[in-house]
């Protein structure tokens, strides 16, 4: 079903999509300004993401790692450079679920089998079935207002997954959850990246949650957003984020993320 | 004391153990997640309205108060402030209102006004969305009408019945005129403020998930727009009930068929005060009843679902 190679163009210029390659999302000297003078907020940046890898992009503010994820989901395009995307439309979460308020959580899941063309039968199976592969499997009538803010968030996994695209992108999607609700979360999204076998790019300013996640943190610079450092993380899933493990590394990160911050002190 | 040396031994002995804590991680028990979840939504199970609370809430504050008001107004009576031609007594215009009633005039003006006004808001309804879609649409068009539909809303429609007896003579065409120049701009501008209230995260969601211009405006704008175009569409049958009513008083003529407003002007030009407190009981019924059966239910079914109200 997912099949990892399959050219599939976007057609929009500067948006090259479907080169035959292991990589799910390749990102090759990508600049973005936004005003045709003003600084850049993305400064040469190369970024491949194989298939099935998990990765994090990490930085504090204003280094341009969400204005990264847009210009991979392919809502901007970037200045200059090359982004390439295995996948026609990668799937995207924000930091808010962003449910449609009026459809219940099952109808949120079937919107993205909607937008698929998948047929009205199949659509409620197929959202049933999503809904209870992140734990949900009662709440299918619900509506957004009736669940919490953890279970919004799984609701949202859940379409986006709906949209059976090889890569899922995550913009900081945990980040306005309590701590137990997030550590749940943590489980729940390395048990169905397991599962699912999907390349995901997962941004966050916390580095204890990248080291606990992914397979390769991205430590980018601010002002201009560029890669700075990256680290392999081996350590084996499912691991917690308290562990020795994840604590060491995430103090070795840490320590270069703040020379990074001071050298825009003055 | 005790109890916190013991804790710091444990935290100690997880310390020295890495292997340990690698090797055994939170409990992937999904358990925890399903408890977490019963303990968020629990505390928010909606609790049943009670039959007399509703009663004692809802329907008795009204008849307190308008008791009051009919002893207050017999109070007046008596004493006498006013000729009794003037102010006549509650139990003088009770009997004036049961005989408009049961001699049909009631009904007849009702039924005449009520349809007058559905033709109307049910025009106003289609050129008023018509014409909020295509101030959403064109940049250039909302800048150009925008400040004038927003200007019309607040023009007293009344204003218009001259110029619409002038155009139309005294035909229903001019009633209608009045009551289209009154509701359409608050359903067009309710529908537009509708649109500029979806959150730009909800298009920036369709475009994520795919879908074109087309489904994106049917299956995503549309609906977020609704509480803020169903807003307009309340105000906009106000303003046309309103509109109306000034049109029918002012458009008197034995060829047009007879509204509560002409109701209300033949009161006027018998001098019977009892048949115009009648004739304004029975405009303030019928916009009452609307309220009530139409479009309260509608605004409140759309918000429940959203949970944009605490139901208190």
């Amino acid at each position: 079903m997912r099949t990892a190679t399959v050219p599939a163009p976007r057609g929009a210029d500067g948006v090259l999509v479907g080169e035959r390659s292991l990589a799910a999302v390749r990102v090759e000297g990508v600049s973005q300004t936004f005003e045709r003078v003003g600084p850049a907020v993305l400064d040469g940046v190369d970024l491949t993401v194989a298939a099935g890898e998990f990765v994090c992009l990490l930085g504090a503010s204003g280094c341009g790692k969400s204005t990264l994820l847009n210009l991979i989901a392919g809502l901007t395009r970037p200045s200059a450079g090359r982004v390439s995307v295995v996948s026609d439309r990668p799937a995207l979460m924000f930091q808010e679920p962003a449910l449609l308020p009026w459809l219940t959580a099952a109808g949120n899941v079937e919107l993205a089998l909607k937008a698929r063309g998948v047929g009205r039968v199949e659509r409620r199976e197929e959202a049933d079935r999503l809904l209870r592969l992140v734990n949900l499997g009662g709440q299918s009538d619900k509506r957004p207002h009736e669940l919490s803010g953890g279970m919004r968030q799984r609701v949202a996994l859940a379409r986006a997954l709906a949209q059976d695209s090889s890569v899922l992108l995550m913009d900081e999607p945990f980040a306005a959850l309590d701590a137990i609700t997030r550590d749940v979360l943590h489980e729940e999204l390395v048990r169905v990246w397991t599962e699912q076998r999907l390349a995901v790019v997962f941004v966050t300013h916390n580095v204890r949650e990248a080291v606990r996640l992914a397979q390769r943190v991205v430590l980018m610079s601010s002002r201009p957003g560029r890669i700075v450092r990256e680290w392999s993380v081996d350590l084996s899933q499912p691991r917690a984020i308290e562990s020795p493990g994840v604590g060491a590394l995430a103090t070795e990160i840490t320590e270069q993320l703040h020379q990074e911050i001071s050298r825009h002190a003055q | 004391m005790p109890s916190d040396l013991s804790g710091s031994v444990r935290t100690r002995a997880d310390v020295d153990q890495p292997r340990d804590a690698e090797l055994a991680p939170v409990a992937p028990d999904r358990s925890v997640e399903a408890g977490l979840d019963a303990l968020d939504t629990a505390a928010s199970a909606p609790a049943r309205r009670r039959p007399w609370r509703t009663l004692t809430h809802s329907v008795l504050p009204p008849v307190v108060f308008l008791a009051a008001l009919v002893a207050v107004w017999q109070l007046v009576h008596v004493a006498g402030l006013k000729p009794s031609y003037a102010l006549p007594g509650p139990a003088d215009v009770a009997a004036t209102f049961w005989e408009t009633v049961t001699d049909g005039r009631a009904m007849e003006a009702i039924w005449t006004s009520i349809s007058r006004g559905g033709i109307g808001f049910a025009m106003s309804l289609v050129i008023g969305t018509l014409l909020g879609l295509a101030m959403w649409a064109s940049t250039w068009l909302r800048a150009a009408i925008g400040p004038i539909v927003s200007g019309l809303q607040s023009l007293p429609s009344v204003a218009w019945v001259p110029a619409a007896i002038i155009w139309f003579q005294l035909t229903d065409a001019a009633i209608y005129t009045v009551v289209l120049l009154g509701a359409v701009p608050s359903i067009a501008n309710g529908l537009l403020t509708g649109f500029k209230q979806v959150p730009p995260l909800f298009d920036r969601v369709g475009r994520v998930l795919g879908l074109g211009g087309f489904s994106r405006i049917r299956l995503v704008l549309l609906p977020a727009a609704l509480p803020g175009y169903l807003g307009g569409l309340r105000q906009g049958w106000a303003f046309a009930w309103r509109s109306l009513m000034a049109a029918e008083l002012i458009t008197y003529s034995p060829s047009l068929g007879q509204g509560l407003g002409q109701l209300l002007n033949i009161g006027r030009e018998l001098s019977q005060m009892s048949l115009v407190i009648t004739a304004i009981a029975l405009i303030l019924l019928v916009g009452v009843a609307i309220e009530l059966l139409v479009f309260a239910p509608l605004e409140r079914g759309v918000l429940r679902r959203r949970g944009l109200t605490t139901d208190r």
